[in-house]
């Protein structure tokens, strides 16, 4: 599994800047930072031969012609100054390249994407790393962020974790999930649904506003529910649906997909995050395998946005048999179902479990059982219910309305992704936010990717031999040879290869790209 | 929406509803209660102290282009 993070982007007290070459900014003041830039002589190139944006997960392709062109993401992205100049706004010339994607020593992807910076995680095994690799792309932003401030000349530039301006814009934070091509796509959806509208309980991270431009009044529980406006879909930036179909496994395509769920929100709370990853990594073992509650809603995108609103969990949302049931009852027939689940495959075992699936369903547990007793408790881990007791904190101090600006700017500087102005990190150094990782931890894995997925081939290849390392994707690294004068593409479509148990000796014992390569081609390790 | 979805709220506003939820203050009367007090005035000072000055303009000035 994995996590994406586009980061909102603003320079305080001006709107002139043009947000595409802000972005680049990011990028680049990041490469300086690693010096990984200098290193390769340009930036990392993406390889987009195996990006198929246009592969839909139900069986079809949609032609190019009738897509709509930000889902054309399987084209470099042509940015040159007379582009940037007729998007509008203000750059600075001399400032820097135009620096568009890296791939990260610690196994990630930092680019530019529809006018905002993005942070790919390395794919992940467990919901625990998935936290920790995400939580580093935060660092990595503030290591960009800090740069770009010590930086005469450039315009200072603030990086948000969250997912709306509440003037009708969202910008997503995404997950990834690999699964077995075999389980039917429709049992995904229908298996999915249900608990998608409702693990927003968990896992949403607040919002002062209604509406996509946020002009209704009051507090709701999740940053992107009001942007989904359909059930299913390809499109992610139109239309957007709670189940994305895009299918580009980046994997062996025979074997896995890659579910992309688009719905979540951006998570600093740990606990939040953790439980996003790792009860929807079971939901999807439980559909796999034919385990899933029978539940069908009325009304999937109304109930998504009911629960949303409904922070005090009062109402109940039809069914589509004519019953009813509270967002809360529906994660506990998911929970109840989990656990008969992993009781009967071993997974939950103290012992002999996988290690995870015990720790996650004990957590869902108990954050399911404090929301139908005292949610207000939770508000050291759940990250809507952090934001809210903070808002009612104020609200009771100033005797605030909804409509105060102070509650609105106390939204978006919750996500403030610098430590010394971010309230969610002001809560966590006042020990009032839950540590599930240690700031060492989320540090070092800024630095270094994780060591049972590919992710640490790349990283490797990344921070070992970086100079010969001209292009990069999930599926592949490219090197470039001074002995050579063709490109050498080594593919890496097993997401659980390359790992350091397999490959960790090879580059240990290859003092260059030249020995590496050769020792690998000739099968030797 | 399903009429279902609106039964708790049909006697009250939007608005109204939100207002009158109780505020989690604690107990006046117990130590603990002073203390937790004490606790989120000194939070909220802090919190004071960071805030971007000029709320109305700093949030009217947050746009955004489109994204995912």
């Amino acid at each position: 599994m994995g996590a994406e993070t586009e980061y909102g982007i603003h320079t305080p007290g001006t709107n002139t800047f043009n947000a595409t070459w802000l972005s680049t900014q990011v990028v680049h003041a990041y490469s300086l930072e690693t010096g990984h830039r200098a290193a390769a002589g340009g930036e990392t190139r993406w390889d987009y031969t195996d990006e198929d944006p246009l592969a839909d997960a139900r069986g079809w392709v949609v032609p190019r012609g009738e897509a709509h062109p930000s889902q054309l993401t399987d084209v470099e992205p042509e940015l040159t100054a007379a582009q940037i100049a007729l998007e509008g706004g203000e750059t600075i010339d001399h400032a820097g390249p135009l620096m568009m994607n890296m791939v990260l020593g610690n196994g990630a992807r930092l680019y530019v994407d529809h006018a905002h910076p993005e942070y790919s995680s390395p794919e992940v095994t467990n919901p625990l790393d998935a936290v920790r690799w995400d939580a580093a792309g935060d660092l990595v932003a503030l290591a960009a962020v800090r740069r770009i401030a010590a930086t005469p000349g450039l315009p200072a530039i603030n990086l948000y974790k969250n997912n709306t301006d509440n003037k009708s814009v969202s910008y997503g934070s995404h997950e990834n999930y690999l699964m077995p091509r075999q389980v039917p796509f429709k049992d995904i959806v229908s298996g999915l649904t249900p608990f998608f509208a409702t693990r927003q309980l968990m896992c949403g991270a607040g919002r002062v506003g209604r509406g996509q431009d946020g002009s209704g009044t009051g507090f709701q529980i999740s940053q992107r529910a009001d942007f989904f406006e359909a059930e299913v879909g390809l499109e992610t930036t139109i239309r957007r649906p709670i189940i994305n179909t895009r299918d580009e496994p980046h994997a062996t395509a025979e074997k896995y997909r890659r579910l992309h769920v688009i719905i979540g929100d951006a998570n600093l709370s740990q606990v939040s995050n953790y439980l996003k990853f790792g009860t929807t990594a079971l939901v999807l073992d439980m559909i796999e395998h034919g385990t899933a509650p029978d539940l069908k809603l009325a009304d999937p995108v109304a109930t998504l946005q009911a629960v949303s609103h409904d922070w005090e969990l009062s109402r109940t949302h039809r069914l589509a048999d004519g019953s009813s049931l509270g967002a809360l009852d529906i994660q506990w027939r998911y929970l109840e179902a989990a656990k008969a689940h992993a009781a009967a495959n071993g997974s939950s075992h103290p012992d002999t479990g996988d290690g995870h699936t015990a720790a996650v369903l004990a957590r869902w547990e108990q954050v399911l059982a404090g929301l139908g007793s005292d949610p207000m408790a939770l508000a050291g881990q759940v990250e809507w219910i952090a934001k809210l007791k903070l808002l009612q904190q104020y609200r009771a101090r100033d005797n605030m309305g909804w409509k105060d600006p102070r509650l609105a700017l106390i939204d978006l500087q919750w996500s403030d992704i610098r430590p010394e102005k971010g309230l969610y990190y002001k809560l966590l150094q006042r020990g009032a936010m839950e540590r599930l990782l240690s700031d060492e931890a989320i540090a070092h894995a800024a630095q270094q990717p994780p060591e049972d997925t590919r992710a640490y081939f790349r990283g490797q290849c990344i921070q070992r031999y970086g100079p010969n390392v001209v292009g990069a994707s999930w599926d592949s690294v490219i090197f470039e040879l001074p002995s050579q004068r063709r490109l050498q593409r080594i593919p890496t479509k097993e997401p659980l290869r390359g790992t350091r148990e397999l490959t960790g000796v090879l580059f240990e014992t290859s003092p260059d790209a030249e020995a590496f390569l050769g020792r690998l081609l000739a099968g030797s390790h | 929406m399903a009429s279902q979805e609106q039964k708790n709220v049909s006697s009250h506003t939007e608005e109204e509803q939100l207002d009158e939820t109780p505020l989690p203050t604690p107990a006046p009367d117990s130590e603990s209660g002073q203390a937790a007090t004490s606790g989120v005035d000194e939070l909220l000072d802090e919190i004071d102290g960071v805030l971007e000055t000029n709320a109305e303009e700093f949030v009217r000035g947050f746009v955004q282009k489109g994204g995912q």
